[in-house]
């Protein structure tokens, strides 16, 4: 097995309509049209999905670790930002 | 030896009446043992293939002619009978679909052949009313991708570095001479051979000259070797393939998991 000169490519599958695609693994392909196909033998044989994108790797800007606490941690002793302090009013429906 | 024990199938074909069931069954063994046993070459790459994708895929293509065979060969009697415990010469594909996976090219080359011709073969059973049109029609959309992968990897091996190149050239050459075979009457199958061939010639001619490669030439068939798979005759790689496919079986007869 060698895969070590073809890119790698970011998955993603919508599972059914109206659903945002969602992020489903990665995979080794020469060209964008195969790994589109490997994409579809890989992550959709059994029905999982309606569309596929694919994204190579190297095109992802990713958080980094080391930034892991002035990104996230001050958002996390603020529950106020969370929409749970409503009162949900009697008869409404579909929420 | 007498001559019944030399060639007991086709003793038994030639006196069997000619019942519209027969025909029938006859058709079904065709269509099924070429999907049974491209399956089984395309199972021997699991572990093998030149890369983890493709080995998925290949494996993927596998299980649908699988599927497709359990279908055609129930059509015919008791699959796993069928399947198993039956001799050479009583099996009924053709002898495209036997040839060894050679090198990566070798079964790429096989795969456009061969799932060129099945597209265009169900494609027209499907639009039909007879017993086939209804797994024809399901089939078709399976059939379409494993054509579909075998055109893309046609174009990229042909069209890549001089190595892939030749090695396509070599394969599709190679494979050539299997597949007149194809367009050859099938009893119980309604279609015309020489307008499949046309079609086919048509479709894989477009395919090799977009990948830069040359369309062989040289007879479709003849030789004293190839072209009479349909009639259970067979080439040397086909017995040990067979072997494998049912040693288990026949050494455990009705194991199970």
């Amino acid at each position: 097995m060698t895969t070590s000169d073809w890119p790698l490519w970011e998955v993603f599958v919508r599972s059914r309509r109206g659903l945002s695609h969602t992020h489903a693994g990665s995979l080794h392909a020469p060209d964008a049209e195969l790994a589109l196909r490997n994409a579809r033998d890989l992550y959709t044989r059994r029905g999982e999905g309606v569309s596929i994108w694919v994204v190579p790797s190297a095109a992802v800007t990713a958080s980094s670790p080391d930034e892991k606490d002035p990104f996230f941690e001050p958002a996390a002793d603020k529950p106020y930002r969370h929409p749970t302090f409503y009162e949900i009013p009697e008869g409404v429906k579909h929420l | 030896m007498t001559e019944t024990t030399r060639t007991p199938q086709a003793t038994v074909a030639a006196k069997a009446p000619r019942t519209r069931e027969s025909v029938h069954h006859a058709a079904a063994l065709a269509l099924g043992d070429d999907a049974l046993v491209l399956s089984h070459r395309l199972g021997e790459w699991a572990g093998h293939a030149p890369v983890l994708e493709e080995d998925v895929a290949l494996a993927n293509i596998a299980l649908d002619l699988l599927g497709q065979a359990r279908v055609l060969l129930s059509m015919a009697g008791d699959e796993d009978e069928l399947a198993y415990l039956r001799e050479e010469r009583a099996f009924r594909n053709l002898q495209l679909v036997e040839q060894p996976n050679g090198d990566f090219a070798h079964t790429i080359a096989r795969q456009l052949y061969f799932s060129t011709y099945q597209r265009l073969l169900y494609a027209h059973l499907a639009t039909g009313d007879g017993e086939f049109a209804g797994l024809a029609a399901k089939a078709v959309k399976e059939v379409s991708y494993h054509q579909d992968h075998a055109e893309q990897w046609t174009l990229r091996l042909g069209d890549g570095t001089d190595v892939s190149h030749e090695r396509m050239r070599r394969a599709c050459q190679a494979l050539w001479r299997f597949t007149g075979e194809m367009f050859q009457p099938v009893e119980g199958l309604d279609f015309d051979g020489e307008e499949l061939r046309a079609a086919w010639l048509e479709s894989v001619s477009a395919v090799l000259r977009r990948a830069t490669l040359d369309v062989p030439e040289g007879p479709q068939s003849g030789g004293w070797s190839a072209g009479a798979g349909r009639q259970g005759l067979h080439t040397e790689s086909f017995g040990r393939m067979l072997a494998e496919m049912q040693h288990l079986h026949r050494s455990h007869p009705g194991a199970s998991w």
